[in-house]
């Protein structure tokens, strides 16, 4: 190794060591704390809207935490939060959310012929990936017991083009909407709410 | 046995106190070493610190937790603008201290009258003694009345300040409710630093938005001690848009300080407020004077000459006193707003710090963040937003590029959605903090 080399690495150990030493990355719990306020403790709302994030896939919330800081993901609020957040502190807080307990939402008001209907439309048109009435995350998040304004947001978004939905979604999202129209859509949102 | 050291002795009774403690039998009464237990001492039970009790208790449950507090019920400052408005009850602001003692915090109603920081003790006005490995004040503020000539403790049984939550909200939200259509309500906002930045104008909103269904020709009138607020333009948009801001019949007004609009004096009894150049005769007058930190932080001597406590902003133990940490609205930290978010987060980096501090570990790499929502107008949510790390100068700071405000194109779509979330904002603290 000539002088150059050894000099150059010396350059980036001790840039390394200057940046992890200048700001060290919050453990995820700290920074899963101060989520709580919003997002309940641990995760788990209590509502009306802010959905529960306790118990999503690390996958799934990294990408919702980049889709808000990067892409503009449709928000209020949470492309302004995520911009102070880097690639590792992203990545502790998704780790730290995906250990805690999913807990479904409580006592909000549910129609319960718009629930059945909605199991219905569920199984034909999204239970391919949304597995298991949407309690399953395999980097979907979890749509089961979910806060219903959150879920009517959502849906109101990617229908508004707001937000963006992977190619296999959108096409079956036009089927399902073409079929079932707006009131499709609450029956949706109405059955994913019923969900324990 | 009589190899047995006296220090493996103390471990060894040390460690058969706490063994019994954990079977649920009383801890030996005046041991003083309370079998090794650590002590920690909260001084006041609001935001800041009923979160710092129930963070300590949730990461080490071997902590004996005192949470001393004066007032059997909190009622939130954040929100009691709701209730101002008709829009909410004053029960759904009230909260109670079982959800800390679940956790296996020691809830004490009483005042804490003096804070010893060489002896480790924190005393009441019941006359009891608590004994602290580390203390923490979270005294929230003092209103100085005698930043307005005339204004008092009793004056503000009529002219109320209401930036307490409780009985003063009451008795601002019946002298609106027994005021004549075409009154004048007068509200007199604070100078900087002060508790809830925004809170003056939400309040002003609140008011003009219960008065336009209810007394249509009443005016709401702010004389500020400043030329600017918090969200000033997202609240100047949304009075334009419900209240006619700007025109003649506005039914909000606003006088920043450089237009006379800083009140020096007030006459209770007339309810009128006097500036340098003129007097405004209120049918409501709602005084919210300058503040400093709670009393026991003077009292208690962890306060500068402004009358805010300075801290090491990683631990928010005192700069002036050792053991004792201070959080919350008395705490001067670095650039957070005094705000209930910023308290409850400032709390949980405060618990982690103790509990790090209390096993002779250094503090953890901190984490705050603030999320303030305030509601001008029925389906008009505006939020504003911030990520904090501690700076290389030991200030807590905004992360760069992150946080902000509502933008002013915001949708009805979204200020709508703005409403609900502060709505699950509050649910979500409040259960965060005393849940």
């Amino acid at each position: 190794m000539n002088y150059n080399k050894i000099l150059q690495s010396a350059l980036v150990i001790g840039g390394l060591a200057f940046a992890s030493g200048a700001s060290a990355t919050p453990s995820g719990e700290m920074l899963g704390n101060t989520c709580a306020g919003c997002h309940g403790t641990h995760g788990v709302s209590n509502g009306p809207a802010a959905p529960t994030i306790a118990g999503l896939s690390k996958a799934y919330l990294v990408n919702a935490m980049k889709a808000y800081r990067d892409e503009g993901r449709a928000a209020t609020i949470m492309g302004r939060i995520a911009k102070g957040y880097s690639d590792e502190e992203i990545d502790a807080m998704a780790t730290y959310f995906s250990a805690q307990k999913h807990v479904a939402a409580k006592g909000q008001f549910v129609d319960a012929g718009k629930a059945e209907a909605g199991a219905k439309i569920h199984k034909k048109f999204c239970e391919k990936c949304h597995e298991d009435g949407g309690k399953v995350d395999d980097e979907s998040s979890i749509l089961a017991g979910q806060w219903a304004p959150y879920l009517g947001y959502t849906f109101a978004d990617f229908a508004s083009g707001a937000r963006e939905m992977p190619k296999k979604m959108k096409k079956k999202m036009e089927e399902m909407t073409a079929k079932h129209g707006d009131a499709g859509v609450e029956e949706l949102v109405n059955f994913y709410a019923s969900q324990k | 046995m009589s190899n047995i050291s006296r220090r493996n002795f103390v471990k060894l009774t040390g460690g058969i106190a706490a063994a019994t403690t954990a079977l649920g039998y009383t801890r030996i009464a005046g041991a003083s070493n309370h079998g090794g237990q650590k002590r920690v001492v909260i001084v006041g039970g609001g935001m800041g610190g009923a979160t710092t009790a129930k963070y300590i208790k949730m990461a080490d449950a071997s902590v004996e937790v005192t949470l001393i507090e004066a007032n059997e019920h909190y009622y939130t400052c954040f929100m009691s603008n709701e209730v101002l408005a008709g829009e909410r009850t004053m029960d759904s602001i009230k909260f109670g201290y079982s959800g800390l003692a679940g956790h296996g915090v020691k809830v004490v109603l009483d005042t804490v009258t003096a804070i010893d920081a060489a002896k480790h003790t924190v005393t009441t006005a019941g006359g009891q003694t608590f004994e602290y490995d580390r203390c923490v004040v979270a005294p929230g503020i003092e209103l100085k009345y005698d930043s307005v000539e005339g204004y008092s403790h009793e004056a503000a049984e009529s002219v109320p300040h209401a930036w307490k939550a409780g009985p003063q909200t009451e008795i601002l939200k019946q002298q609106l409710e027994a005021m004549k259509d075409g009154g004048l309500v007068v509200i007199s906002a604070p100078p900087n630093p002060f508790r809830c930045p925004p809170g003056p104008y939400e309040r002003a909103s609140l008011i003009a938005h219960y008065l336009k269904e209810h007394k249509p020709k009443s005016k709401v009138l702010i004389l500020d001690n400043k030329d600017k607020f918090s969200k000033k333009g997202l609240f100047e948009q949304a009075w334009t848009a419900m209240y006619g801001y700007g025109t003649e019949n506005s039914m909000i007004e606003w006088v920043p300080a450089s237009s006379d609009g800083k009140v020096l004096r007030i006459d209770a009894a007339t309810k009128t407020a006097y500036t340098e150049l003129s007097e405004h005769q209120a049918d409501v007058l709602n005084v919210i004077p300058a503040m400093k930190a709670g009393k026991i932080a003077t009292v208690a001597g962890l306060t500068d000459d402004k009358g805010w406590c300075p801290v090491d902003q990683k631990t928010f133990e005192s700069t002036i006193h050792k053991d004792i940490h201070v959080i919350g609205d008395a705490a001067i930290a670095g650039k957070m707003p005094k705000s209930g978010y910023a308290a409850n987060s400032q709390a949980k980096v405060c618990a982690a710090a103790i509990i790090a501090m209390l096993h002779g570990d250094a503090a953890p790499e901190p984490s705050y963040v603030n999320t303030c929502y305030s509601i001008p107008g029925k389906d008009w949510g505006i939020s504003v937003a911030a990520i904090y790390r501690l700076g290389a100068d030991g200030v807590i700071s905004p992360v760069e590029g992150s946080g902000g405000l509502t933008p002013m194109d915001a949708t009805a779509e979204m200020h709508a959605r703005e409403v609900k979330y502060a709505h699950s904002w509050f649910a979500n603290i409040t259960a965060d903090t005393f849940g």
